[in-house]
């Protein structure tokens, strides 16, 4: 079965109307099914809707997404409970680690994301991978800075991401490999962006379902939750009426 | 090609780029597209490589690997389909 190839992390400019239908129809034409992005927690139903007929007119499923920076645990939850039942994706940007902690164990995070140049802050450890197995949250790594970066500092964050994504693959987390561009010359084709997650271990199969299945499985999942027939995990309204 | 080899060894290392057995093949200036022959054993790594060039001589740029194939004559039927 062919694979649908998915970008949970394209950063584009809403303001800028033709740059983000040129980098739609680039993604369309490397091979991906569907795309998330990054919007404003004050984002306008209006404006999600014309992004996704865009989207839809190039043949690519479209995926609302928000990247919360909570500075505490407790600012998650109130962000989680404000914003989890608006936008199909919820990203994490763990600044800290009581947060990091905090989001590795709450159901509601889907993506957890760590700073990709500040090696200190990268709080994905054993202990944060055992709290995330047990919940759904996948961790999410962007590849551009491996294509933006050089020398030293690319070196330090392909070994940083190489134990991460050990520790991911022990405790059974599942991994996203994401662009994170928002120029269309660093886009990259979803097989090249597997052989990139090459580079930090992992091997061909499980870096296929890192731009794919997990990808998917993310969206499927949610978009059922946020449904009108959902009712709780394995229970949903088949029939409602009089005759039932 | 001086680029991709740019690239390898960038990425790689000269021992890592001694397992490539990279060559160039063929190249179509008209359609910028060429032909790179490389090891099984380190079409991922190529690959990897490829995907990390932004820029060739001072230009910015992509490379994208459009098929890969065992044989010449089966890679030119696959970029015909």
């Amino acid at each position: 079965m062919k694979k649908a190839f998915a970008d949970l992390h394209l950063r584009l400019n809403m303001k800028d109307r033709s740059a983000t239908l040129r980098m739609i129809n680039k993604a369309a034409n490397l091979g991906y099914r569907l795309i998330a992005m990054p919007l404003a927690p004050e984002t306008r139903m209006e404006e999600v809707t014309k992004l996704r007929g865009t989207c839809n007119e190039s043949g690519i499923d479209f995926v609302t997404r928000v990247d919360l920076r909570p500075r505490t645990p407790n600012d998650l939850m109130y962000q989680l409970r404000r914003l989890r039942r608006k936008f199909e994706v919820v990203c994490v940007s763990c600044e800290n680690k009581a947060v990091a902690r905090q989001a590795a164990k709450d159901r509601r995070v889907d993506l957890l994301a760590f700073p990709l140049l500040d090696f200190r802050r990268r709080f994905f450890d054993r202990a944060e991978a055992e709290l995330a197995s047990n919940s759904l949250a996948a961790l999410e790594i962007d590849v551009k800075p491996l294509l933006v970066l050089e020398g030293p500092a690319r070196i330090r964050l392909l070994s940083n991401l190489r134990r991460e994504a050990t520790i991911a693959e022990k405790f059974h987390v599942p991994i996203v490999v994401s662009s994170g561009v928002s120029a269309e010359r660093l886009l990259r084709k979803p097989r090249e962006m597997a052989a990139l997650a090459f580079l930090f271990g992992l091997d061909e199969d499980f870096a296929l379902k890192a731009v794919s299945q997990s990808a998917n499985a993310i969206v499927k999942r949610n978009r059922e939750k946020l449904g009108s027939k959902f009712v709780a995990p394995g229970i949903r309204v088949v029939k409602e009426g009089k005759d039932c | 090609m001086d680029a991709v080899w740019g690239a390898v060894v960038k990425l790689h290392g000269e021992y890592g780029a001694s397992l490539t057995s990279l060559s160039l093949i063929d190249y179509d200036e008209e359609e910028k597209m060429a032909v790179v022959r490389t090891s099984l054993a380190a079409v991922n790594l190529v690959r990897a490589s490829l995907a990390s060039i932004t820029s060739m001589a001072g230009k910015e740029t992509a490379v994208h690997v459009l098929a890969v194939s065992g044989t010449i004559k089966a890679l030119r039927e696959k970029l015909k389909q």
